[in-house]
């Protein structure tokens, strides 16, 4: 007990050496498990982006595009899917509820989406949370508008706000529907999804804009007022896509086989949790890159570490002669020594683990809100025990480097040797 | 190969055993390595009780007799008795048992653990020896042992209780090393030089505290030095030069 009471002295009193050891091996671990936790939160949060929706349906195209531009805002549509084909769907009897989207305008390079209110409800996202109102309520109005989180801040808009949409998705139009303007009424809570960025309208209101215009251009002295235009049949030609909920998820592939198959036009439908899936796969090599760095910063800091013993060894041949003379082998030295680099990195391992858990929980508020993911503040899973177990391994097995040098010189000097 | 005894009047004490403590006989050793060195020692004694100085300039080969002395190396040739055991015969870890066991040992300076107490100092050989552990348990526990002996050396109460090793000055500093050198009463003193940083005062009251316990323990003391001026204090003085041979390169 003694021998380990000195070996704690011997470190305390070389204290700020160690502490910096300590530190650095903190660091490095609260940078591998941080780097784990944004990983699974990031990819949680990723296939969080919509949920409860069973089958997403547009235009044939790849499932990946159909998904990135019905979900994330990217991309376009390769085409439009009509207004018939919709009600057909919407008409089988295995379909709950179908939800339709227009894309195709934009405000400030924030996309513009054509929906109704039932968009509102029936979209959910992270473990099927729907969207809440931060402040106002959905579009009671045919020029009203509910804006995303972001859209709200970056803009500056509050309830009530006039504004105007650009035809197109650039951040910089030059073709306006500057003659029917919208009014906010209503601003969503943070979700974290792109629909924060997203500004929505009524489908009717996207067809009103659209009805004055031919080829993506205003005809000419043929300008419809926004007065006039509510009294027209605004009923929408054609949508972008459609979200499809089902009221049995035994029936998805029956009826994702029925769309693909239907005669009318060609249709695509998919499932978003298998097109995420396919999308994180893309997205995932670069989480792999960040582990691999993660992993090469704690072999630095161990290293480090090795750097530190090896240094002080010289300071500490005095006493290893001391306790060669009072009757410790020499096997006694090697094992103080590699006790040492387990005892530094365990230190470092716990302090970094308890460092991680205190930081996610002051900042875990703070990254979902203004990122929107959530990182999950749970005990460390079995593989992350097995890294941090391994670490301190790697940390004796480092100590054991010096520690073999020291019983070198401890058979050499004996405990004759004279500083 | 000339064995001198330089006797002093007060040799032969009453309580000295008839067994020698220490015997070499035929003794070589050679460092290995680029420059080798050898040490050739036909015959020496050191008597159980004994008080006995080496004297020798540096270079002489005192390092090398310690060496051989304490069974950190092990003889070419010859035999090393010490207590009646030849140590070339144990293994690496039993000689190191066999040497805290049976030696007690003061270095030149730098004796002590600097972050660790005045008495998990003088503790210290007392952790790897279990002979002596109990002997010293015979007098009473650990910590009054180890306290009444730094306090028979002469340190006081108060340094005693407060003082970390490293704020001692050198003279406190190598009175604690003593006390780690006797307690649990090993049968020899080894002390390498140990007043050399001491002024004259201080040497003598040391040496004197040292005699005394040793004393006590019937431990044999075995100093080198290279001061002859100390002659007095001790019952025996040999030069090594006279008992030994040493030689630079290789042996023919």
């Amino acid at each position: 007990m003694m021998i380990v009471r000195l070996a704690l002295q011997s470190l305390l009193n070389r204290w700020v050496t160690a502490l910096l050891t300590v530190l650095a091996i903190a660091m490095s671990v609260m940078l591998l498990l941080g780097v784990e936790k944004v990983r699974t939160g990031a990819r949680e949060s990723f296939a969080d982006t919509i949920s409860g929706t069973d089958l997403i349906v547009g235009a044939r195209s790849g499932s990946l595009n159909l998904l990135l531009y019905s979900v994330f805002r990217i991309g376009n549509a390769t085409n439009n899917v009509t207004w018939k084909s919709y009600q057909d769907i919407a008409s089988m009897p295995e379909v709950s509820w179908i939800v339709p989207m227009s894309l195709g305008d934009s405000h400030h390079g924030f996309r513009v989406l054509g929906t109704n209110t039932d968009y509102f409800s029936h979209y959910k996202f992270r473990h099927g949370q729907s969207m809440t109102f931060a402040s106002g309520g959905p579009f009671k109005d045919l020029f009203d508008a509910v804006i995303g989180a972001d859209v709200a801040e970056q803009l500056g808009y509050k309830v009530g706000d006039k504004i105007v949409v650009a035809h197109g998705v650039g951040s910089i139009s030059f073709v306006e529907h500057a003659d029917k303007p919208f009014r906010v009424s209503g601003i969503l809570a943070k979700t974290g999804t792109p629909i924060d960025r997203t500004v929505h309208v009524s489908l009717e209101a996207i067809e009103a804009i659209h009805i004055d215009w031919q080829n993506g251009a205003p005809v000419p002295g043929e300008s419809i007022s926004a007065d006039q235009v509510r009294q027209m049949n605004l009923t929408p030609r054609a949508i972008t896509a459609a979200l499809v909920g089902l009221k049995s998820k035994l029936a998805t592939f029956k009826v994702q086989r029925r769309i693909n198959d239907y005669q009318e036009e060609p249709l695509s439908a998919i499932m978003p949790g298998v097109a995420l899936q396919e999308l994180w796969g893309l997205v995932g090599t670069a989480e792999t890159a960040l582990s691999v760095v993660s992993a090469m910063v704690v072999a630095t800091a161990l290293l480090g570490m090795v750097t530190m013993i090896l240094t002080t060894l010289n300071e500490r041949r005095r006493e290893m002669a001391i306790l060669r003379s009072v009757g410790a082998t020499p096997a006694t030295v090697l094992g103080l020594l590699a006790a040492e680099g387990g005892l530094l990195t365990l230190a470092g391992v716990v302090l970094g683990t308890v460092g991680l858990y205190a930081g996610l929980w002051l900042a875990q508020p703070y990254i979902d809100h203004t990122y929107g993911l959530s990182l999950a503040i749970d005990p460390p899973r079995p593989d992350e025990w097995l890294k941090l177990v391994s670490i301190v391994v790697a940390g004796f097995f480092a100590g054991l480097l010096p520690a073999l040098r020291a019983y070198r010189l401890s058979l050499a000097d004996g405990m004759m040797v004279r500083i | 190969m000339n064995e001198l005894v330089v006797a002093s009047a007060t040799t032969q004490r009453e309580g000295a055993r008839p067994l020698d403590a220490v015997s070499f006989a035929d003794v070589k050793y050679s460092w290995p390595g680029p420059s080798p060195f050898t040490l050739t020692i036909e015959t020496f004694e050191l008597r159980r009780g004994e008080k006995l100085l080496l004297l020798g300039p540096s270079g002489s080969g005192k390092s090398t007799f310690l060496s051989l002395l304490a069974g950190i190396v092990v003889p070419d040739q010859g035999r090393i008795d010490i207590a009646g055991t030849d140590m070339a015969k144990l293994s690496g870890a039993a000689r190191d048992r066999f040497r805290v066991d049976h030696f007690g040992i003061i270095f030149q300076m730098f004796n002590l653990l600097p972050y660790a107490s005045l008495i998990d100092n003088v503790l210290l050989p007392l952790r790897f020896s279990k002979t002596r552990r109990d002997n010293a348990l015979r007098e009473g526990s650990l910590d009054i042992v180890a306290k009444r002996m730094l306090l028979a050396l002469g340190l006081d109460e108060t340094v005693i209780a407060t003082s970390k090793a490293s704020s001692l000055s050198v003279g406190q500093q190598q009175r604690v090393a003593a006390a780690r050198a006797l307690i649990g009463a090993p049968e020899i003193i080894v002390a390498d030089e140990p007043t050399s940083a001491l002024d004259r005062n201080t040497e003598g009251a040391f040496l004197k505290l040292l005699f005394t316990q040793s004393e006590e323990v019937d431990a044999s003391v075995i100093m080198v030095s290279h001061d002859e001026s100390l002659e007095e204090h001790f019952d025996r003085v040999v030069r090594l030069t006279d008992i030994a041979v040493s030689q630079r390169g290789v042996l023919s």
